[in-house]
């Protein structure tokens, strides 16, 4: 932590914090896939915009004040909070809300989402290599 | 890097997938037995799949360090079907009782084979799933190359 993470924050912006957004989203939607056949399990997602409004710093709710070291503050990362349920398209007999197509489909945008956020931070590495390297051979 | 847990929770969903299609196998093996009393007959086999929750001890466990809910999926228990069973008058037949009747099983194979195209296409979801996680994390460890 420390410097090395505020550098890596600035160099990388919003990019990081999204990455592993993405990737707690993708865990919750391999857990919707993963019972798809339980009865009485409720499928969920993560709140994306709320969650990284909260990541990034910015959001509207009210942090706890630190005042002293020890105490415990109310953290950057996704609470369960962020999870909220999916409303069912249709409604099944055993209580069930996981819609297996909506699942896979939100699993692979949620990748793709993933991919882009790695992309941007690639760049960033490339970028920072060529202002090193000052345009030479790496 | 925390992508590792989906590989739990999409482990048990397969394991939890293919018990069912056992089960499936084993209810289908068994279509045809027969036996002497309504009570000894095979009765159809059905699992009962729950979320896993904090402190099962088993697979995944609920909420994580970093916050985000995973669950996989278990099996809680087997039920056997309340169906009742055919019998059939066959005094021939070695196991028929005494006044000749045979008990068969009440395995219905139409639910059966509808149970397994349903569990082998939850198992591969579960399958493609783990794939995708795969090739990000091998993308995510190439990082910056």
């Amino acid at each position: 932590m420390g410097i090395v993470s505020t550098v890596l924050d600035n160099v990388f912006g919003l990019s990081g914090q999204a990455l592993g957004l993405w990737q707690q989203r993708s865990e919750t939607i391999a857990s919707n896939i993963a019972n798809a056949d339980t009865p009485n399990y409720k499928a969920r997602d993560v709140d994306f915009r709320s969650a990284l409004q909260q990541a990034s710093g910015d959001s509207t709710n009210l942090q706890l004040a630190t005042p002293s070291e020890g105490q415990i503050g109310s953290d950057s990362t996704t609470s369960t909070d962020d999870l909220k349920y999916r409303v069912p398209l249709q409604p099944s007999m055993d209580g069930n809300t996981v819609d297996t197509q909506v699942e896979q489909s939100q699993f692979a945008s949620n990748m793709v989402h993933y991919q882009a956020s790695l992309s941007f931070i690639n760049s960033s590495i490339q970028t920072l290599r060529l202002a090193i390297n000052g345009g030479g051979q790496s | 890097m925390s992508l590792m847990k989906i590989f739990d929770t999409a482990g048990s969903g397969m394991a939890a997938e293919s018990l069912r299609l056992n089960t499936v196998a084993s209810n289908l093996a068994n279509a045809d037995s027969v036996s002497n009393s309504a009570d000894s007959a095979y009765k159809a086999k059905e699992l009962l799949f729950a979320p896993t929750q904090d402190g099962d001890g088993v697979g995944v466990t609920g909420a994580s360090s970093d916050g985000a809910v995973n669950n996989g999926v278990r099996m809680v228990g087997v039920t056997e079907s309340q169906q009742p069973v055919e019998s059939h008058y066959e005094p021939g037949n070695p196991m028929a009782d005494a006044n000749g009747y045979v008990y068969g099983s009440n395995v219905n194979p139409i639910d059966e084979l509808v149970n397994m195209i349903s569990a082998s296409r939850s198992y591969q979801n579960n399958v493609e799933v783990m794939n995708t996680t795969k090739q990000l994390m091998i993308k995510t460890i190439d990082l910056g190359s």
